[in-house]
């Protein structure tokens, strides 16, 4: 299916009072992405690729793109809930899961309490989980750095992969000001983890597969390999000239990788 | 009117300001030396009493992880001065309570000093400045939710005093409450808050509390009590707003000539210009709106920065924009009759009197200038029973 041809669907699903926003394309399998701080953007590359194969489904989290945010709502574990209830009202049995940074640890939350139900999962750049000593972040403080510094953690080519507030719609820099809120209010503390995650990961026993960009400067290489050691049946896949997100940066290879894992993993 | 002697008890003694990115939350306390902290300490306090001496009441604040104000833990400074003063009011402005775990642990601390100081506590309450959500660890969105919710249960606190009661709130949960002591002023020591905005300042009003702002200057301050006294009228608590509910803060410098209060008044600059703060402490998400964001992503200044494009500030440009009253005392109390005017009047005057490099004989003059030639003339022109709202100038009313 090409790019001009895929069908792409854009709805307002009602979830535990939450308006969501849902985004639906492509025909098959079910596969639910669950997408990063930045938030999901119907034109990224990676979209018409997957919905080539796959009836793909992106919810924008609560409090991400025009997903509404209620009060009670401040954590992971509270938004694996949502999406738990949004599969049931899609009449979504089985799935294939794929989660990108704390898509990933929503991912893993989902799968911890439904692994029967969970085909394959594919975790890209994920966080979630604290392995490392006491004193010293696992994950860098973004918010404590400079922009320009946090964009040459994230980015392989922060140049190319710059946005310009000042190129955007109004509508645009909301959604991004507001992800960026949504995303201090989930990962504050503790940092970008769930203490109890680590202790559930081991009842997640579909295949599963972590990625990372190999000039990822947020998730290291060793937090990505220990996250994985958790689960009973994880491998890992480093892709070359991609950084946080490899995804945007190399969405190509990172869609070949991931759908032949999702269409071959034993 | 009833003025404030207001001291952030910096610690002046730095490196050069482009040897380090901040002088807030990353400046490494290397260059802290305690022993010229414990002088600067003794240096403080005795100011505090001087200003007492004088007939100012006393104010402090707390900042946490700064060179520019080394009071971290305000209560503390607080409780010395509950035993040292004898006459003053003690004002902390104060408790940064979005950033306190615990609000019943502050409603302890603030009720003991009260008993303490034999009921002279006035008891300030701050959302906190952007760059203390750090060094709290604290969560930079629904900071203002935590802030009211914390404030409501403090007062509760303070006024329940038959046996323990529960609070099962959004944010903070307790069981038995029942502090002791319970304070000494009834039904509760006087609850200020400071605001830079008049949304923030509309609750305040709502509930009656003495409204503060800092730095505001001519427009913004006028704004921000606006928006205190529709809070005030629209929670049904009257048409008239009392003068003393308001209170401005400014840098002000009173020398005997004209000359000596522009070279105090320069060093109480320092205040403002010291304070270098990169953007990603300055403006954490969430702390101000996702509308105030965008704007400022587009261009805008940030509203927040009382300090933003401040470095080439002098006297003059302070004065003018209303930040400081500086000069002899004829000019000074005709800048703070121009700001007043304008504002709709004040009922508390903080007086930040003392800052970076400004010695002590030089702190103590301006004190004792102010309160000699310009506190008089100010109590004369402005009684504290006056209406906030329009120019109320004794014998010059409107």
């Amino acid at each position: 299916m090409s790019r001009e041809t895929f069908c792409l669907k854009t709805t307002t699903i009602k979830i535990a009072g939450i308006d969501l926003e849902v985004f639906e394309a492509g025909e098959g399998a079910p596969l639910l992405w669950l997408h990063s701080g930045q938030g999901f953007n119907l034109k990224d590359e990676f979209v018409p690729l997957f919905a080539a194969h796959r009836r793909l489904i992106v919810p924008s989290h609560p409090g991400f793109g025009r997903s509404g945010l209620p009060d009670w709502l401040d954590s992971m574990d509270d938004i694996a809930h949502v999406h738990l209830e949004l599969l049931a009202a899609l009449g979504v049995d089985s799935f294939d899961l794929v989660g990108c940074s704390i898509g990933g640890w929503i991912a893993a939350e989902i799968a911890t309490k439904i692994p029967e139900r969970v085909r394959r999962l594919a975790m890209i750049g994920p966080v979630g989980i604290k392995v490392g000593p006491t004193d010293k972040l696992d994950l860098p403080d973004i918010f404590a750095m400079p922009q320009e510094e946090a964009n040459k953690l994230l980015r392989h080519d922060p140049e190319r992969m710059k946005l310009d507030p000042r190129t955007m719609s109004e509508d645009e820099v909301t959604i991004m000001v507001r992800n960026r809120e949504t995303l201090a209010l989930l990962t504050w503390e503790p940092w970008m983890h769930n203490p109890k995650l680590k202790h559930r990961l081991h009842r997640v026993n579909m295949p599963a597969l972590f990625v990372r960009g190999a000039s990822d400067g947020f998730v290291s290489a060793e937090y990505l390999a220990a996250y994985a050691k958790l689960l009973p049946k994880a491998r890992t896949l480093t892709i070359d000239e991609a950084g946080h997100a490899p995804h945007l940066e190399q969405p190509a290879v990172l869609a070949e990788a991931v759908l032949e894992f999702l269409e071959r993993a034993p | 009117m009833r003025a404030w002697h207001f001291s952030e008890t910096a610690y002046p003694y730095l490196p050069p300001a482009d040897s380090y990115p901040s002088i807030r939350v990353s400046l490494p306390n290397r260059i802290y030396d305690p022993e010229k902290g414990a002088a600067l300490y003794d240096r403080y306090l005795d100011e505090w009493l001087i200003a007492e001496d004088e007939g100012v009441e006393i104010m402090l604040n707390e900042h946490h992880q700064t060179a520019t104000c080394v009071d971290p833990a305000a209560p503390l400074m607080l409780a010395a001065l509950a035993r040292l003063s004898k006459k003053a009011r003690l004002l902390i402005l104060g408790n940064p309570i979005a950033n306190r775990r615990q609000p019943v642990r502050v409603a302890e601390e603030m009720a003991m000093i009260d008993v303490l100081s034999h009921g002279r506590l006035e008891a300030g309450f701050v959302r906190g400045v952007p760059y203390e959500i750090l060094p709290a660890n604290s969560n930079p969105v629904r900071m203002n939710e935590r802030h009211w919710e914390a404030l409501d249960l403090i007062v509760k606190t303070w006024t329940t005093h038959d046996g323990p009661f529960s609070h099962e709130g959004r944010f903070f949960h307790h069981r038995a409450i029942n502090i002791w002591p319970r304070p000494i002023q009834q039904p509760h020591p006087p609850v200020w808050v400071s605001t830079t905005s008049p949304g923030g300042a509309a609750p305040v009003g709502a509930r009656g509390f003495i409204q503060a702002t800092f730095l505001t200057g001519f427009d913004a301050t006028r704004k921000v009590f606006d928006g205190y006294r529709k809070g005030w009228r629209e929670a049904g608590r009257g048409q008239d707003v009392p003068i003393d509910r308001l209170a401005y803060a400014a840098l002000i410098y009173v020398g005997e000539t004209e000359a000596r209060a522009k070279a105090g008044a320069e060093k109480l600059l320092w205040y403002v210009t010291s304070n270098k703060v990169p953007p990603h402490f300055a403006n954490p998400p969430g702390y101000v709106s996702v509308a105030t964001n965008v704007q400022m992503l587009r261009g805008a200044d940030n509203p927040l920065s009382a300090f933003g494009k401040r470095a080439g500030m002098t006297v003059e440009s302070a004065v003018e924009t209303g930040i400081m009253f500086a000069g002899t005392p004829d000019q000074v109390l005709a800048q703070i009759n121009k700001h007043y005017d304008h504002v709709g009047g004040y009922g508390q005057l903080l007086i930040m009197g003392q800052a970076g490099f400004l010695e002590h004989d030089d702190t103590v003059h301006g004190i004792k200038m102010f309160a000699r030639e310009v506190y008089p003339r100010l109590k004369a022109l402005y009684p504290d029973t006056a209406i906030s709202g329009f120019p109320q100038r004794a014998g010059n009313a409107a």
